[in-house]
């Protein structure tokens, strides 16, 4: 430091303040914020659900920069591959859309189909839309270890237009069911928070107690945010959800009484994750813990309440809704969150600064009696299953049952005229060769004419080894509707040897239809008196359309056996020799004209033929041989009879030695 | 003959040709030789047989510690105590016992859902060998009145993705609860209640509580029907409005509509990977607890050696259990194949002197309990019907096998019952475990095998060998007796080209007799469909009646189409005239028998034993008796004894004689076993009436033939 210490103050206070201005504009627009919304379900289990989300600014130049809080790597990914929007997931275990619900904005947003799905929309010219989706495979599959490049390929990702995340703009769409989740996806994933799993809500991330949940969903979602102006794109958000359900250690598992209801298991935070909140992370500004009672467990609660108090009226402190007739949490709310509606769900939220006087913050919750309720369900429950065996053909039926949601729909409509919309979109591999004029629909089971349901319909059939088979369907069911079956058939086909993946003989994936109801909305209305910005809760009351996706079905093809395919070949080629040759034989010769000629022949000149044979014979067994001629001429031509006592003879000499050779070696 | 002669003056003949004009020349001795081989080949099947092995790396059997403890088996107690005391009760209803196996599973959070299916009593419905059944047409024959319900619990894999199931079986009649049904039901569901909290689950687990009231095959195959071809939209409206108005069947959900576990639509869990079906059998055997392991499927289709091979494993290395497969009881004390098995005792010691390594020949104690067990094997196979509730599956390509379990001592005791339960169940919990390992679906092992002891088998490669020797001589015969025949025309000096023409074509007449025999044959095969329409007829009835219509049908069919035949009789080729005909059958029945051999190995097998003989000695009687050698004779009241016992009736009552016992056999039996073959889609049935009546015909014809 050569610099006389007058001159460095000054300087270091204007450099000072120059990073002060540059933190100051930055952090004004990069904002991270991490939540984790906590809800006891039905069948005794919890759902967490973590949300992180990051905001960046997008400035021209910011190619180049470093950001502060947003992963340098997700804004290069953008900026490179232009992309609008774009959601990647990574699945295991199945969303259970009957006991978990299907109507919250959770189970439409995270409930996601085993393995990876990732779709995007790009802001590029439609010709290279299909260039920047295998880039963008590639680079994903490197940022998350992940297979995901195996989406480059044309036959694994399809373009919907419309039945899914309609009006973005050019959409690709792929998954790949078989794909096993595991903590290195997880780590990357990590990577991009801020603080990663070191402080704040992730630090509850603990590997095993994730792993071992029911269903565990880890989702990145890209979104431009647009100036509320110009509705220019003005930034990047990032969010990160992990969406897991945890099986809480139930103390009298043991006892299963049959015909009694069980109480619900006691949990907490600790004891679902083994590890507590020590702290928020303090890059985050929002940081926050949510508990939601749904709308079937207020219901339930508030039955029993009427018969001793009054439940939650909005004048009762937050200490009052720590317990209730039902449970009893160890920690006090800060703000209690309600619905609009008159049944409707709570929301207990937990800004984590707030509880700094505790050690450690640990949420639990107590049951107290033992409460039965529901999750609110889509209109109609969707499954998806394969008809027919064999290796030939089969069928894909989709059907939709309705549930409570659709019998309430039609009990509070009184003309009967009430329609509800269904999209439906479903992707089938080439080897998969569906016969889209096979489709039927039977409406309560009754066969129906296609055109009087169906509104739109989109087919893109699927080429031999280029592309998937597509088929978008926008159908208008009548509200009364107890069931429907769409059915359509297809034929297996056969692939080439080496198009056969490893473990072939397992069958192959049909991935998930995904099923959307756009009349109604997942969105839940709380009245909320602050203005807080919290992007959970405003994810929460978005309005968004159900969504349902089915099962990936299995579809067992022929293989051909791996184990032996040099045996087979061998094999069919003799076979295919011998039929062949005999048959060409047969067909060729004359056997008449033959035997006559023959007969001129050896008449003529058999003598000289059979010089010539012997000539040859003696040229191809070399001159050593030379004085053998004449004797295998002659034994060629006493051989002629088919049984000779000398072939006997020699015969049994040779398997004489052999056996001997055989007994004394031993 | 004559080509041997001529071969000299033919100077280049190749090799390949001569060595079938040999054998076509010396066929007398090949097709004895060949016969005699193929006979012996069978006797030696036995010995050739091969420890079972597993083939498939992932199952690794009984590499995990039994998780199945005694807090289960005491739930299972509980739930079998529970089970029978229902039965004590006096105001029960019939779906009580549903209900309560309903409510058993769903406090182990498990989805159940009831199957209600009408069972099918029409045993002749319009033949579909190897196709689906249309189910729509079996809806229809279904009553309202009767109609049984299947409780079905799943339990989905916690992190599974579903596209796999296995799938548990325990046939249960609720209207007579006897012990060991309920003691396969307590097994069944101490493994069930195991897996509703294991972590390791990767597939789901679907347990089947199938409505035996009708029959264990029925229940099962309706499910199954359901489960794989659901029909979507319902034909009989009519029927419907009528079965609704029964309650029974909407009142059992009454009260178990709790937190959404009971769905009152069809469930389903992804394709099947393996099934196992449960049974106690109510008194055992008085040494030890055993195991019946049954395989066969519907024509002679067997699951994947593998499956067989896991549970053998299982109940001899880690529960201690005694395995079995069928035997044929009265081939045990049999002198002869005593006699046999000593003999290739000797063989083999005296090979094993020669070198040690020669590992041929088994104890004849041995080798006469794997002919028993082969002879069954190869039986059941070739009757084409399954021996259980297992069969179901098959004809969904799912690989099913029957687990027989028989206890020591009587169940009744508790203490003894627990134990025995943990030992089931531990072995199921096992074989579960080892499906669940499996990445990919049965494939390694074999699919083509005859078991000759639980863990000794011969494969496909080995049994055809007896077969394709039993067979060979045919066309070497059928050859030969057409050179014959063509041959011997020219001593008559014509050389008209009409006469050639005759010659050569001379065959396309017995072609047209075994033709039209072929058409009778398939006409009998069809009576039935006649005769089932009878109303108030008795089983003897029907098969005289069966008998008459058939010989009328021969009859009508000789007027109509073989009027030629006799029309030609009196012609100058009399003499050879038996031989093309005999040629021309022969040519037939190879051909019958070698596509059965595709489709049933087994039967083709049985049939080829009985039907070749009588093929190769066929000779007409005439004939032999008037060369009045010893020889002739010999052949002649042979050929008579098998004319005799060739004849399907008489080897039916033969072989039920063998297999079973010949007391109370009467010739309704016949009637009732043809029907169930029908019933069970037995391509047996078609070889029977298309080929083996026929050539059995033919023969017969040759045999009076009158030259």
């Amino acid at each position: 430091m050569g610099l006389p210490p007058k001159a460095t103050f000054p300087l270091s206070l204007l450099l000072l303040f120059f990073l002060f201005l540059v933190l100051s504009t930055s952090a004004q627009q990069e904002e991270f914020s991490e939540e984790l919304l906590l809800k006891p379900l039905p069948d005794r289990k919890v759902l967490a659900h973590f949300h992180f989300q990051n905001e960046a600014p997008l400035a021209a130049d910011s190619f180049a920069r470093h950001h502060h809080l947003f992963p340098k790597s997700i804004s290069q990914l953008v900026q490179k591959f232009h992309i609008k929007a774009m959601e990647l997931s990574f699945t295991q275990g199945r969303w259970n859309y009957e006991r978990w619900g299907g109507f919250d904005p959770i189970s439409s947003h995270n409930a996601k189909p085993p393995g990876v799905e990732l779709w995007a929309v790009f802001d590029v010219p439609l010709h290279l839309v299909d260039a920047s989706w295998r880039n963008l495979t590639h680079s994903l599959s490197g940022l998350f270890c992940t297979s995901i490049n195996f989406l480059e390929s044309s036959t694994a990702y399809s373009s919907p237009e419309w039945a899914f995340q309609s009006a973005l703009g050019s959409l690709r769409y792929g998954t790949l069911p078989r794909e096993a989740v595991c903590t290195e996806n997880l780590t990357p994933w990590l990577k991009l928070l801020p603080c990663r799993d070191k402080a704040g809500l992730s630090s509850l991330m603990d590997r095993p107690s994730i792993y071992r949940s029911f269903y565990h969903s880890q989702r990145l979602h890209l979104t431009m945010s647009s100036a509320a102006s110009d509705g220019s794109r003005s930034g990047i958000i990032l969010e990160q959800t992990l969406t897991v359900v945890l099986q809480p250690n139930d103390q009298n598992a043991g006892m299963s009484n049959v015909g009694e209801i069980k109480i619900q298991p006691s949990w907490s935070l600790s004891s679902i994750f083994g590890r507590k909140i020590s702290g928020r992370c303090v890059l985050a500004k929002l940081s926050n813990v949510y508990l939601h009672a749904d709308r079937g467990l207020v219901a339930q609660l508030e039955t029993s309440q009427k018969n001793t108090a009054h439940f939650a009226t909005n004048d009762t402190g937050p200490e009052d809704f720590r317990r209730n007739s039902g449970f009893e949490l160890s920690v006090a709310p800060k703000r209690v969150l309600k619905e609009l509606d008159k049944s409707s769900s709570v929301l207990y939220e937990y800004p984590i600064k707030e509880y700094k006087d505790i050690e450690q913050f640990d949420l639990g919750l107590m049951w107290e009696h033992p409460i039965v309720w529901s999750s609110p369900h889509a209109p109609f429950y969707a499954s998806r299953f394969l008809v027919g065996s064999g290796n030939e053909r089969g069928a894909i039926a989709i059907s939709l049952k309705s549930t409570e949601m659709t019998q309430q729909l039609v009990a509070n409509n009184i003309e009967d005229s009430c329609k509800l919309q269904v999209n439906v979109l479903q992707v089938v591999p080439w080897y998969v060769k569906v016969y889209y004029h096979t489709l039927q629909l039977l409406v309560d089971e009754r066969p129906q004419v296609l055109t009087d349901f169906i509104e739109r319909m989109r087919v893109s059939p699927s080429e031999d080894k280029v592309s998937p088979g597509m088929m978008e369907l926008v159908l208008q069911v009548p509200c009364a509707m107890k069931s429907a079956v769409l059915s359509i058939e297809f034929d297996k086909g056969f692939l080439h040897i080496d198009e056969y993946p490893p473990d072939a003989n397992q069958g192959f994936d049909i991935p998930s239809a995904i099923i959307s109801f756009p009349d109604f909305h997942a969105g839940l209305q709380f009245y909320d008196k602050s203005q807080s910005k919290s992007p959970l809760l405003s994810k929460l009351q978005e309005k968004s359309p159900v969504l349902s996706y089915t099962e990936v079905l299995l579809v067992p093809l022929t293989t051909p056996d791996f184990s032996m395919p040099y045996n087979v070949i061998t094999i069919t080629c003799t076979i295919f020799a011998l039929y062949f040759g005999s048959l060409l034989n047969v067909l060729r010769r004359r056997v008449g004209e033959e035997e006559r000629l023959l007969k001129n022949k050896d008449a003529k000149k058999g003598v000289f033929l059979r010089q010539v044979l012997t000539n040859l014979s003696a040229k191809l067994r070399g001159k050593p041989l030379e004085s053998t001629p004449s004797v295998s001429s002659s034994s060629s031509s006493s051989s002629s009879s088919f049984v000779s006592p000398k072939l006997i003879l020699r015969v049994l000499l040779v398997a004489g030695i052999a056996i001997a050779w055989q007994y004394y070696s031993q | 003959m004559g080509a041997n002669e001529n071969s000299s003056a033919k100077p280049r003949v190749r090799p390949i040709v001569r060595i079938g004009i040999f054998l076509i020349s010396h066929s007398n001795i090949v097709s004895l030789i060949c016969f005699l081989a193929g006979v012996l080949a069978l006797l030696l099947l036995p010995v050739l047989a091969k420890n079972t092995y597993i083939s498939e790396n992932a199952l690794m059997p009984g590499s995990a510690n039994n998780m199945l403890s005694t807090h289960q088996v005491s739930d299972a107690s509980k739930f079998i105590k529970d089970l029978t005391d229902l039965e004590f009760r006096s105001t029960t209803s019939p779906i009580e016992s549903q209900k309560l196996i309903a409510q058993y599973m769903s406090a182990l959070d498990a989805e159940v859902t009831f199957h209600k299916f009408y069972p099918q009593f029409s045993q002749f419905h319009p033949p579909h060998f190897f196709t689906s059944s249309d189910s729509g047409l079996i809806a229809e024959n279904g009553t309202c009145s009767s109609f049984g319900i299947n409780t079905i619990g799943i339990i989905r894999a916690p992190r599974g993705d579903g596209k796999e199931a296995i799938v548990l079986v325990t046939p249960y009649n609720p209207n007579k609860v006897g012990l060991g049904e309920a003691v396969s039901l307590g097994i069944a569901y101490s493994v069930f209640s195991l897996l509703s909290h294991v972590t390791w689950l990767a597939k789901d687990i679907v347990w089947l509580v199938a409505d035996s009231q009708y029959g264990e095959y029925p229940a099962v195959a309706a499910w199954l029907r359901e489960y794989q071809a659901p029909v979507f939209h319902r034909v009989d409206e009519i029927n419907r409005e009528t079965c609704n108005a029964s309650t029974t069947f909407n009142e059992l959900g009454q009260g178990l509509y709790l937190d959404g576990k009971l769905n009152s639509d069809f469930r389903r869990a992804g394709t099947m990977a393996a099934a196992l079906v449960i049974k106690v059998a109510e008194q055992g055997n008085q040494y030890e607890d055993s195991l019946n392991i049954y395989a066969e499927a519907s024509n002679g289709q067997m699951p994947n050696l593998d499956l067989i091979n896991i549970v053998n494993y299982l109940a001899v290395h880690k529960q201690g259990l005694r395995i079995k497969v069928k035997k044929m009881w009265s081939l045990l004390d049999s002198r002869w194949l005593n006699a046999l098995g000593v003999i290739f005792e000797s063989l083999g010691k005296i090979a094993r002197s020669l070198n040690p390594q020669w590992k041929f020949g088994i104890p004849a104690t041995e080798y006469v309990e794997g002919a028993a067990t082969l002879a069954s094997s190869l039986y059941y196979q070739g009757l084409g019907v399954p021996t259980g509730p297992h069969g179901a599956f098959r004809d969904y390509q799912v690989d099913a096998i029957t687990l027989e379990i028989s206890p020591k001592v009587s169940l009744t005791k508790v203490i003894r019952r627990d134990e025995f339960i943990l030992r089931g169940g531990r072995l199921i919990e096992g074989v579960i475990r080892s499906i669940n390992n499996l990445l990919e679906k049965f494939h390694q092992s074999f699919f083509l095998y005859l078991l000759t002891s639980p863990s000794k088998f011969v494969s496909v490669g080995v049994y055809m060998i007896p077969f394709a020797l039993l067979v060979a001589p045919l066309p070497i015969l059928a050859a030969y007796l057409h050179a014959n025949a063509s041959n011997s025309t020219p001593q008559i000096p014509s050389a008209s080209e009409v006469d050639v023409r005759h010659k050569s074509w001379k065959w396309l007449n017995s072609a047209r007799k075994v033709l039209v025999t072929h058409l009778w044959g398939v006409v009998v095969s069809l009576l039935p469909l006649v005769l089932c329409r009878i109303p108030n007829t008795t089983l003897t009835l029907n098969f005289v009646l069966w008998g008459l219509l058939s010989a009328f049908s021969l009859l009508i069919l000789y007027l109509i189409l073989g009027c030629p035949i006799f029309e030609a009789a009196g012609s100058q080729h009399e003499k050879n005239k038996w031989a093309s005909l005999k040629s021309v059958t022969i040519s037939t029945t190879f051909i019958g028998l070698s596509l059965m051999s595709v489709i049933n190995f087994a039967t083709a097998e049985i049939g080829a034993l009985l039907i070749v003989p009588i093929c190769l000695l066929a000779r007409p009687l005439k004939l032999d008796i008037q060369a009045r050698s010893w020889r002739t004779l010999l052949r002649a009241s042979c050929n008579i004894a098998l004319g005799f016992v060739v004849f399907p009736p008489i080897s039916f009552v033969l072989l039920t004689g063998a297999f079973e016992d010949f007391y109370g056999i009467n010739v309704g039996d016949y009637w009732n076993w043809v029907e169930s073959l029908w019933a069970w889609n037995s391509a047996t049935y078609l070889y029977v009436g298309v080929v083996h009546l026929p050539c059995w015909a033919l023969c017969i014809h040759i045999l009076f033939h009158p030259c």
